[in-house]
């Protein structure tokens, strides 16, 4: 399925959950935080929360800022 | 120095630090520790999956420093709520500094929209410290609506131009039941130090340490200056004459008689 990763289009399998995009990724599990059509999805839920077609997938990191 | 209490954690320092504008994380890493700080500010950005960048957050993790995110970025109150539910996922804090200002060329902070996520987030357990226009009555209501602390501007971000607000910031300070955190346009250690001096419970800095010509030096001057302004806070300042005229210090017998 097709999804958007921070607006980038992003191709996954069809089953594929939250957890599957971090690791395909290699992104860090400490943190971030990710978000699925502007909700936030809790670290201990990405196992079970599956991905659906043209999902709005956000990921954030810390950066320098006052 | 007495201590400072923000959403039920206690602060020996009271200086608070951003990790903006510096040209390296390990020069920001020494500043920040020569600041003596316990809150140290970060934003949040897009991860961007081409360009995988250092992590800024392990040169600031310390076990003393609070983790102040902010929401710098959003233009509107469902863009902060969203910033600080993901601020709290990503860093395991409730403490987010609420900061909405739509317009990048001043930066100002729109208070109608802050008041309303300051409610919102207030109500969902967060510790909001809102950067805001040095109004009295805004912090107020602001009170209210459940903020933990008020965070009023001495000038525009970033500009170095001191206490422009200084008057407001007397009557914000008189008025106020929250701790009050002085941010922005803190320019020079004698600007920390005025704003501790007028009864300001802390100030938060970035830029003017961030790009002095030796920052780790400029740290532990600010450092000093907080501390000095808070001593005279709670010595009592003595008033300042009406008059014109002199007032003797010594006595004026005329001894060589």
């Amino acid at each position: 399925m097709k999804i958007y990763v921070n607006r980038a289009e992003t191709e996954l399998g069809a089953e594929a959950t939250i957890a599957d995009l971090v690791a395909g990724q290699q992104l860090p599990d400490r943190g971030i935080a990710i978000a699925v059509d502007n909700k936030v999805v809790p670290r201990a839920a990405w196992e079970n929360t599956p991905l659906h077609e043209g999902a709005n997938v956000t990921i954030i990191r810390a950066v320098c800022g006052g | 120095m007495d201590k400072l209490i923000i959403g039920g954690r206690e602060f020996t320092s009271r200086l608070f630090v951003g990790t903006g504008k510096f040209s390296s994380n390990e020069r920001m890493a020494s500043a920040i520790e020569a600041t003596g700080t316990e809150m140290v500010t970060v934003a949040m950005k897009r991860i961007d999956l081409e360009n995988r960048e250092d992590d800024m957050l392990r040169h600031i993790r310390r076990d003393n420093i609070q983790l102040l995110p902010n929401t710098s970025g959003v233009r509107n109150a469902d863009e902060a709520v969203l910033a600080a539910q993901l601020a709290r996922e990503a860093f395991g804090t409730n403490f987010i500094k609420l900061e909405i200002h739509p317009d990048p060329r001043y930066l100002l902070p729109d208070p109608a929209e802050t008041l309303a996520a300051t409610e919102r987030l207030a109500k969902m357990g967060f510790v909001v410290l809102p950067y805001i226009q040095a109004d009295p009555v805004l912090c107020k209501r602001l009170e209210d609506a459940g903020t933990a602390a008020v965070m009023p501007l001495g000038a525009p971000i970033g500009t170095n131009k001191g206490l422009l607000t200084r008057d407001f910031l007397r009557i914000i300070i008189e008025q106020s039941n929250v701790p009050v955190v002085v941010d922005a346009g803190i320019g020079a250690p004698s600007h920390a130090a005025e704003a501790m001096e007028l009864g300001a419970d802390a100030v938060l800095v970035n830029t003017a340490i961030a790009v002095a010509g030796d920052p780790v030096a400029m740290a532990g001057a600010f450092r000093k200056a907080v501390e000095a302004g808070r001593e005279a806070y709670l010595a009592g300042l003595g008033a300042v004459s009406a008059s014109a005229q002199a007032e003797a210090s010594s006595p004026l017998t005329s001894f060589l008689d």
